[in-house]
């Protein structure tokens, strides 16, 4: 492993560097092939084995129509003896090839997706988690259009080019046979092969707009059925709203149905064209054999050749109608791929985990976007060594901002933010969360056991400090009654465990990182309150010895904290203990429930 | 599998006629195969033997005729499979519908309370793009498997005819297909359910760590899982790779098998055709024809997976369709007006209720009595059966054990069953924890329960609940849209619009559950103040937290609910 360290680290500052300008305005579906490029070589095998299955496919009836040809004049039978071979070869050679093709074609593609999983996830790990992963939706999707690229390796880019080289190669063979129907076949080819898909791709692109629309609209109302049928029947309205779903179900069936007339007429066209080439191929071939400039042997080849030619079309109509689709993939992807870094490289090192643990900030002001608001306004704040403080204020005051600055997510746009004096955007983010850690918004459960779950923070950790942060998380009973204890796997997304479990095991795993500063964003989002107030009241005993940051929009326990800063549209507009803030005028007095 | 489900058959016309369609234009284009072939054989071996084109103008126009009539059968097949897939589609679509909006319970699944059904998601997705599935198990598999059945029967008649010998050896190798296909299937599949575990914890490693990223990158992990994701997905390359060249073996045999039986015709032909024995416009018919026998077979081989999402999104439509579940059963039918009970008193006995697929009950002995006019708080742990209690009281479940009797004032005590469900809800206003907010305009959201109310009532309902302000600052007002699940509001505003629709709704009996639980304390405050005002003059039960206020401020009675099993509810 470790010889290979080297590359890697040369590798993850290519994934993560600024990507230019005319990279960025090409067409998605050129750069996603282009992530093949390393495995060329293997791609271009699969192509020339899908070309010789395909052309095995066209060969056999060209040489048997050949040799009966040939045996319709009674020659003696040494004439037939290599074709006699050939077929049988050709017979056995097709599937071959065509087994051989699909191997190696999904081998290299998902060698391929190997890697670009590995990119994306390095330019995901360089820009700022937090805004992009508010919705599980948008990360699942981001993972299935990084799955897009084996579909458009396999079933978007090797058909064509098989395509191209067999078909190309059948034109090349039938032109010596006969000119004119060569550029008949090439014709026919074309038509079929590229025109027909283009063309119902591009006639099926209206429909499909119009479906997509329709369809919207029909899953909207039946989410809105679904996931509001309570309400829906305690206000006697489920009549009203399954009649809404209906229509939606019914516009969207009177459309399929208009447009179906439309989206056969692919299927026409190729019968239609095949079928006409292999007329053409018998017309002229009669009348060249009339004529004298065709030999009667070589009319049963060029029609039968002709006839089989259009297999080496037929997977094309499917490749037309998938490419839209994984054009929005490749350019949704190359949305992540192309953002740009949300930290600067910095260049100093050598940050004292053992130093002095306070923080203090001054005049902070972050933006999501150039001439946008600003999300936090010139913000000052300390967190002597030792003390907890709390940060609350509306939704959207800027409260998550600020952890994201601290936990090094993000630079800020001006002031300064210092650990023991020294300014943490001049160095770089893993040394910083040495020391300033805790638990991020919506703390993520992996699929995984508890114990690895934990480990994640300290690999180094051994049973008993696994069982401390757990004790001092106050979640050491529960897990000690779990018949599998700290071997009990938590499933995708930590279901098994509840919601209060699931943010005890975030806090004991930031316990066991052991750093000086602890930043805890929202730790009760989502609790039911008898949870809510047990979690605070175990988060705040655990946190006394640490300079503690707890970023919260529920005022309840706050009485156990050393200080309370309120923030409202980015600026700090209250600062004071709770008695000293409930004695005061402001958001905070007005707001408390205490006191409502 | 099934490559045709007789559920589906039985569905619709449409599939009936889909299926009629599908087997007469199969049987055209059978017929015009055969034509096609015949005719390709008498040119090429007449203009062999020296026949001009004087002579065989006829056959080579009818072949351009074959042509149109392919082209012209094909184009409508397929619009007609697509007609017929949409039909298909809604039918089965509104059949689910009105299985999940029919009886008037709520649809559990999402809950936990019954593992096998779909979540609410699924469902939606099942309906919309899993279905839409269909159009290419219409268009493509169902003519396929139709053409299928009766391409290899007509080629080996008219081959039989022209020549036994190729007849016994197509014979021969065509069943030989579907029996290697569904041998080497069954491997596969055993082999593929043993791999699936591994594949699909692989494929889902990626997806947990994107999702985890921010908390592999607090805790200095994040370049770490660079290097594992490349090692998983080696892992997965390798397995999926072990699968694929057992599951490709299948496509192989078929190919293998197709070519190789047309080799050896052709090869069998050539030399009897060679020694004399045979003509050459046989030998040509024998070999045009030969391939046909195998084409539609790879075909539907070739359509079979793509296809069969199809088939297993109507599977599952069947299988909701089918799933047993608790209807409301016998109940009275609705008069269409509120009964008066609800205005007045409620009592409890010995409740309980534990819900399908769960050892614990939910509520277990129950006594309470809510005198008309009365505020009553219900409190206690987590998991004591609040939001249960509600819930019965909105009809929504119905109890195992025990009776909920309702006494309208001046009458006697009778059991709530005897009260049609949707007239008693016409009593009743509930704001839940989490109201759901429609993707129509506010004005709509807040007559939600009275249809009919005009837009002074529904702003005057919503000045009682503390909404106006924030409605009126909408870009359209009342008449603003609230996007996806009220996706333009906040929990706060989200709140006071159900606020809002419980002042429409002017209903005697008031259930509340956590109104204030989720909110940010600014909205905490407004909401609290509006449901003072909703409380004046009617009977209310209410789930709360900050009891303080429920009792200083509502003056609630307080009840207290212990964990089911442990003993009867205390009133204080």
């Amino acid at each position: 492993m470790s010889t290979t360290e080297t590359p890697r680290t040369e590798a993850c500052a290519a994934d993560t560097a600024p990507v230019p300008e005319a990279e960025r305005r090409r067409d998605p579906l050129r750069r996603m092939t282009a992530l093949a490029r390393p495995r060329a070589g293997r791609f271009a095998l699969g192509v020339l084995l899908g070309a010789a299955a395909t052309g095995a496919g066209v060969a056999l009836l060209g040489v048997a129509a050949w040799m009966l040809a040939t045996a319709a004049s009674h020659p003696a039978i040494t004439a037939l003896g290599i074709s006699v071979v050939a077929t049988r070869a050709l017979g056995v050679g097709r599937g071959v090839a065509r087994y051989l093709e699909r191997l190696v074609t999904h081998d290299a593609a998902f060698r391929t997706l190997a890697e670009v999983r590995v990119r994306v996830y390095r330019r995901l790990a360089a820009t700022e988690p937090f805004g992009r992963f508010r919705s599980g939706d948008l990360v699942s999707r981001l993972v299935n259009d990084t799955e897009a690229t084996l579909d458009l390796l396999v079933r978007g880019l090797t058909p064509p080019l098989v395509s191209l080289v067999t078909g190309g190669a059948t034109v090349l063979v039938v032109t010596a046979v006969y000119a004119p129907g060569g550029a008949l076949l090439a014709g026919g080819l074309l038509l079929a092969g590229l025109a027909v898909p283009w063309a119902a791709a591009a006639l099926g692109r209206a429909p499909g707009r119009r479906q997509a629309v329709a369809r919207g609209r029909l899953s909207t109302a039946l989410v809105d059925t679904l996931h509001g049928a309570p309400d829906l029947i305690a206000y006697g309205a489920m009549d009203r709203q399954a009649a809404r779903v209906y229509e939606a179900d019914e516009e969207l069936t009177r459309m399929a149905r208009r447009d179906a007339a439309v989206l056969g007429l692919g299927a026409g066209a190729t019968a239609l064209i095949t079928g006409l080439s292999v007329w053409g191929a018998l017309f002229l071939g009669v009348l060249a054999v009339e004529g004298g400039s065709l030999d009667a042997v070589s009319l049963a080849v060029l029609v039968l050749v002709t006839l089989a030619a259009f297999e080496i079309v037929a997977p094309l109509p499917a490749v037309a109608a998938k490419l839209g689709a994984i054009r929005e993939s490749g350019a949704r992807l190359f949305g992540v791929l192309d953002t740009p870094a949300a930290t600067a490289p910095a260049g100093r090192t050598g940050l004292d985990p053992h130093g002095d643990p306070s923080l203090r900030v001054r005049g902070l002001r972050v933006r999501y976007a150039e001439d946008g608001p600003w999300a936090l306004d010139g913000v000052d704040l300390d967190v002597p060594a030792g003390e907890t403080v709390a940060v609350v204020g509306p939704s959207g005051a800027g409260k998550s901002t600020l952890a994201s600055v601290l936990l090094r997510f993000r630079d800020p746009d001006a002031g300064r933010v210092e650990l023991g004096g020294a300014d943490i955007t001049a160095h770089p983010a893993d040394e910083v969360r040495a020391v300033v850690s805790g638990v991020p918004q919506d703390p993520h459960v992996f699929a995984s056991s508890l114990r690895e779950n934990l480990r994640l923070a300290r690999p180094e950790a051994d049973e008993d400090d696994l069982w401390e942060a757990l004790r001092r998380a106050r979640l050491a009973d529960e897990v000690e009654a779990m018949p599998e204890g700290l071997d009990t796997r938590v499933g995708t997304h930590g279901l098994g465990l509840s919601g209060g479990m699931v943010q005890r095991l975030a806090l004991a795993r930031a316990l066991l990182a052991a750093p000086r500063v602890l930043v805890l964003d929202e730790p009760t989002a989502h609790l039911d309150p008898d949870t809510r107030d047990a979690v605070v009241a175990d988060l705040l005993a655990a946190a006394e010895d640490y300079s503690t940051l707890l970023i919260t929009h529920d005022l309840t326990g706050l009485d156990r904290v050393d200080r309370i800063v309120v923030v409202r549209d980015g600026r700090v507009v209250q600062t004071g203990t709770h008695a000293e803030l409930l004695a005061a005028e402001g958001w905070y007095r007005d707001v408390h429930p205490d006191l409502a | 599998m099934k490559p045709l489900d007789p559920r589906l058959v039985r569905t619709a016309d449409a599939v009936r006629a889909h299926l009629a369609v599908s087997v007469l234009s199969g049987v055209a284009v059978t017929g015009l195969i055969l034509a096609q072939a015949w005719l390709l054989a008498h040119v090429i071996s007449q203009a062999f033997a020296g026949a001009g084109f004087d002579a065989l103008g006829w056959a080579v126009a009818s072949v351009a005729g074959i042509a149109l009539a392919r082209a012209l059968l094909s184009y409508l097949a397929e619009a007609s499979a697509l007609h017929s897939a949409a039909r298909t589609k809604s039918i089965l679509r509104r059949r689910l519908i009105g299985r999940v909006t029919g009886d008037g319970t709520v649809w559990t699944a999402g809950r936990g309370a019954d593992g096998d059904a779909p979540r609410a998601g699924e469902l939606v997705t099942l309906a919309t793009r899993g279905l839409d599935a269909l159009d290419d198990y219409f268009a493509r598999y169902l003519p396929q498997l139709v053409l299928a059945a009766i391409v290899p029967v007509a080629v080996l008649v008219v081959v039989f005819w022209a020549d036994w010998i190729s007849g016994i050896v197509i014979l021969v190798t065509v069943p030989l297909i579907p029996v290697f296909m569904a041998l080497i299937g069954m491997h596969t599949q055993s082999r593929t359910e043993r791999q699936w575990r591994l594949l699909s914890r692989l494929g889902g490693h990626f997806l947990d760590v994107v999702e985890g990223l921010p908390t592999l990158a607090v805790f200095r992990r994040a370049k770490a899982q660079a290097a594992l994701i490349r090692q998983v997905g080696e892992e997965h390359r390798k397995a999926t790779m072990g699968t694929l060249r057992v599951a490709f073996l299948s496509a192989f045999a078929l190919e293998l098998l197709a070519t190789l039986a047309v080799a050896l015709v052709a090869v069998e032909v050539g030399l009897r055709l060679l020694g004399g024995y045979m003509d050459y416009q046989t030998a040509l018919l024998v070999l045009i024809l030969a391939p046909e026998a195998y084409l539609p077979l790879r075909e539907v081989g070739a359509r079979f997976h793509a296809s069969m999402e199809g088939v297993a999104a109507a599977d599952q439509v069947f299988a909701e369709l089918e799933r047993p579940r608790s209807g409301s059963g016998d109940a009275p039918a609705p008069s269409g007006g509120r009964a008066p009970a609800a205005s007045g008193d409620l009592r409890l006995s010995g409740v309980a209720l534990t819900y399908p697929g769960r050892d614990l009950p939910a509520l277990s002995g129950v006594d309470l009595t809510v005198r008309a006019g009365e505020r009553v708080l219900l409190t206690g742990p987590s998991g004591s059966g609040k939001t249960t209690l509600l819930s019965l009281l909105l009809r929504m479940n119905t109890p195992d054990a025990g009776r909920i009797e309702v006494r309208a004032p001046g009458g006697d005590w009778a059991p709530l069953e005897s009260v049609p469900a949707d007239d008693w809800r016409l009593g009743v206003a509930w704001v839940p924890q989490h109201p759901y907010l429609f993707d129509v305009s506010v004005a709509d959201n807040i007559r939600l329960g009275a249809p009919d109310a005009s837009l002074e009532r529904v702003r005057e309902a919503a000045r009682l609940a503390e909404a106006d302000g924030f409605v009126s600052a909408l870009p359209e007002g009342y008449d603003t849209r609230l996007g996806e699940r009220g996706a333009r509001l906040s929990a706060g505003q989200r709140q006071r619009i159900a606020l809002a629709r419980a002042f429409c709704r002017d209903a005697p009996l008031v259930l509340l559950d956590e109104p204030t639980a989720h909110l940010d304390p600014e909205n905490a405050a407004a909401v609290r103040t509006a449901v003072d005002r909703l409380l004046q003059g009617r009977t209310a039960v209410i789930v709360a937290h900050d009891t303080g206020w429920a009792e200083a401020v509502l003056g609630a009675r307080v009840v207290g609910l212990p964990l089911p099993g442990r003993e009867g509810a205390l009133n204080r």
